[in-house]
């Protein structure tokens, strides 16, 4: 679907399903450089078991309008103002990498309004490699091979990946380059690399949380991960074996049942 | 300098690599370092919420074996790795590879302007059975660049061609007639059978659609048929109202828009999703198995086809039975220059060649080698040689030859991988053979 923030159009998924009021929201926020397609493994589920599941496009991204927004901190009142356009009081956040970072920062800016936050491949803060971020902010589209390849873990390089056909090194590389790499991973690279704020915004979270990570993560690895989760009261963590940090592709299923268990406890769906 | 900084270079597996291992995990199927052969119709749902799931595309899996299976899922997955591309399908055959295509991109009333020097089978496709189904076709010479941009309309929906045609080795100006279609708001569709993905990758040249028979070099062994679609994930589909089976509200998916939902993979899900429920071509198991061995070898075969071929261009020319050799590493090949930046790693396997003798001595020929096999197919690992003229054409007057870009004295030789002397030897015999009617007419 789409609809307005700051005057600029959003692009949102809907998993399939008409938007609907009366249901729970669920909004999704991709990695850096990457679109709302990175989620269509979990979004479908939920589109059709009660929720509105929302994968947006960041501004400047995938099919949204807008430039991309400089800051963590942008990003998360801009997801606050998602909330508030599609006419919802209130919503569960699940994030991807930067995305983990905009909705910490998000639920720690609006603790009323967020009911969960699950964090896949999230860390407190994700300095970039110098290098690469340079690669990204000199459109080289070297950087998005190189993230790539640090963001599949050992297995996931070879795939043999649940849905039938599909390569993901290659489907992940078509969406990054999408757009401008400059102005859309080049812009988020930066953004995460300037971001601090990230442990503090952990200790303002209230809500139920969920931590999915994986043990060959090489972009935000699983101590990094733990090093947050332990900032949060009562976050549950849940640790993936042979997985990288693209998990939501690499292991679809583990993440959909993991996350469809936390979510459906601590924000139940609205029942048909 | 020792403090100069290493430079970054992504280690994602490169081509031989993938050839050997993408689209299989061992850990995942018992440590089993083949490929398993999933030798089953159907595969267990954990509950009813997990069958329905399957069933509405919310999680990946496996249903029913007409849709997909684990065994051709890896042979879909190399494929697309080592075309550098996001997604494949695999399918029966070559020619049920090119119809699910077609099908999922057009509708009763579309067009597409299609290349007109292509495999007999496919010219048959697009010239008698689209148009049953409401689909029509307008053809231009591979050569004719702008007449691709001219045969565009209203209703065209896509452009479909082989990069090298069959068998005048006339090359499509890949390129360019991709940006004619881009600029047009529709894909190009390339058969790069003849190429393989080790010889031309052609998303690299602005393909969006790659159709393979992996009957032929891919499987290699002349054992399997199959093919398979691969999509390039560049294509944007929203770009224009021009495929709305594609963007919008799909009645067979509860109203699933493919491309919104499945972007740089839309294509390969529609054709999975609609096609092979409603058509079926599906591969099976075994012969997907066939065609991953044959894949496992790719470009050591390659190489050696290529060279075989060169060195075969090199005898024929210089042999006094020979009228003319047509091979893109022929230096006055009209399109010699096209094929060296399309296909830098050799220029494939397939030469047409003319006997001085005309049809009477391609049959004596044909009739007397002993090593290259006589038959209907290329891109065995053995050297095969048909005349088109007495064989597969014989029908066909002089006129209608020419159109089809044949002739009397041609023969068509699918050089294979045996040592090149033997192949040489074996051609000695068949043109001593075709001498010897001459010599009995001149006395
Ligand atoms: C270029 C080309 N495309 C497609 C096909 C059809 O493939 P199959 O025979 O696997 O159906 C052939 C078969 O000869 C071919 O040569």
């Amino acid at each position: 679907m789409k609809f307005k923030v700051d005057n600029n159009e959003v692009y949102a998924s809907t998993g399939g399903r008409p938007f609907d009021k009366k249901k729970p929201l669920i909004i999704f926020v991709h990695g850096s450089g990457l679109t709302h397609m990175t989620w269509v493994l979990q979004t479908r589920y939920f589109a059709f078991h009660g929720y509105n599941a929302l994968a947006i496009d960041l501004p400047g991204h995938g099919l949204s309008g807008g430039e991309s927004l400089k800051s963590i901190e942008e990003m998360a009142d801009w997801v606050n103002s998602v909330i508030d356009a599609v006419g919802h009081k209130e919503a569960s956040l699940v994030g991807h990498s930067q995305g983990c970072l905009v909705t910490i920062e998000c639920t720690a800016r609006y603790p009323n309004k967020i009911k969960t936050l699950s964090l896949m491949g999230g860390a407190g803060a994700i300095p970039m490699n110098p290098q690469l971020l340079s690669l990204a902010e000199n459109n080289d589209p070297k950087a998005v091979d190189l993230m790539m390849d640090w963001a599949h873990g050992p297995a996931g390089h070879f795939g043999g990946h649940p849905v039938p056909g599909l390569y993901h090194i290659n489907t992940g590389t078509m969406l990054a380059k999408s757009r401008t790499i400059q102005n859309t991973l080049g812009v988020d690279f930066r953004a995460c690399d300037n971001y601090k704020n990230g442990f503090e915004a952990a200790k303002k979270v209230k809500c139920p949380t969920l931590s999915i990570l994986a043990t060959d993560d090489k972009m935000c690895p699983v101590k990094e991960g733990k090093k947050l989760a332990a900032l949060i009261d009562g976050s549950q963590v849940d640790i993936i074996d042979n997985c990288g940090h693209m998990m939501l592709l690499e292991e679809a299923d583990r993440v959909l049942t993991v996350l469809k268990k936390f979510i459906t406890t601590n924000y139940p769906p609205l029942s048909s | 300098m020792s403090d100069k900084k290493k430079e970054l270079k992504p280690n994602t597996y490169k081509f031989d690599t993938l050839s050997l291992h993408a689209g299989y995990q061992p850990h995942k199927n018992a440590g089993s370092r083949q490929v398993p052969i999933y030798q089953t119709t159907s595969y267990l749902f954990d509950d009813v919420d997990h069958a329905a799931a399957l069933f509405n595309l919310e999680r990946g899996g496996h249903i029913y074996s007409r849709i997909s299976n684990p065994t051709v899922g890896v042979l879909e997955e190399r494929v697309a790795s080592l075309e550098g591309g996001t997604a494949a399908l695999a399918t029966s055959s070559g020619m049920s590879a090119i119809f699910l295509a077609v099908m999922t991109l057009c509708e009763a009333g579309d067009h597409l302007v299609v290349s007109s020097q292509l495999y007999g089978g496919t010219v048959n496709l697009f010239r008698l059975t689209l148009p049953k189904f409401g689909i029509k076709c307008t053809f231009v010479k591979p050569r004719d660049t702008e007449g691709f941009k001219k045969a565009i309309q209203k209703n065209t929906k896509g452009i479909f061609g082989e990069l090298v045609g069959n068998p005048g080795n006339e090359i499509m100006n890949m390129p360019e007639i991709a940006k004619i279609a881009h600029e047009a708001g529709i894909p190009l569709m390339v058969d790069a059978t003849y190429q393989t993905p080790y010889l031309c990758k052609p998303f690299e040249h602005g393909a969006d659609i790659v159709i393979h028979s992996l009957t032929k070099w891919m499987a290699g062994h002349g054992s399997s048929m199959a093919g398979i679609l691969v999509e390039g994930g560049k294509f944007d589909w929203m770009q224009n109202d021009k495929f709305p089976t594609m963007t919008k509200p799909y009645e067979g998916y509860h109203g699933l828009s493919f491309a919104e939902e499945f972007g740089p993979t839309a294509f390969t899900m529609k054709a999975r999703a609609e096609g092979m429920r409603d058509f079926g071509p599906c591969l099976s198991p075994q012969n997907a198995w066939n065609v991953l061995q044959g894949i496992e070898t790719l470009s050591v075969r390659m190489k050696k086809h290529c060279s075989n071929a060169e060195e075969m261009v090199k005898y024929l020319m210089g042999h006094e039975s020979v009228a003319w050799v047509s091979h893109p590493s022929v230096p006055d090949h009209p399109d010699h220059e096209l094929a060296k930046k399309l296909l830098p790693n050799g220029r494939g396997s397939m030469i047409a060649f003319g006997i001085k003798g005309g049809k009477e001595a391609g049959v004596a020929f044909i009739n007397n080698v002993k090593l290259a096999s006589h038959l209907a197919n290329v891109g065995d690992t053995r050297t095969l040689v048909i005349h088109p003229a007495s064989g597969t054409h014989s029908q066909m007057d002089e006129a209608t030859l020419k159109f089809a870009g044949l002739s009397h004295d041609m023969i068509r030789l699918s050089v294979g991988i045996e040592d090149i002397d033997d192949i040489k030897n074996d051609f000695e015999v068949g043109f001593r053979a075709a001498r010897k009617p001459r010599l009995v007419s001149n006395q």
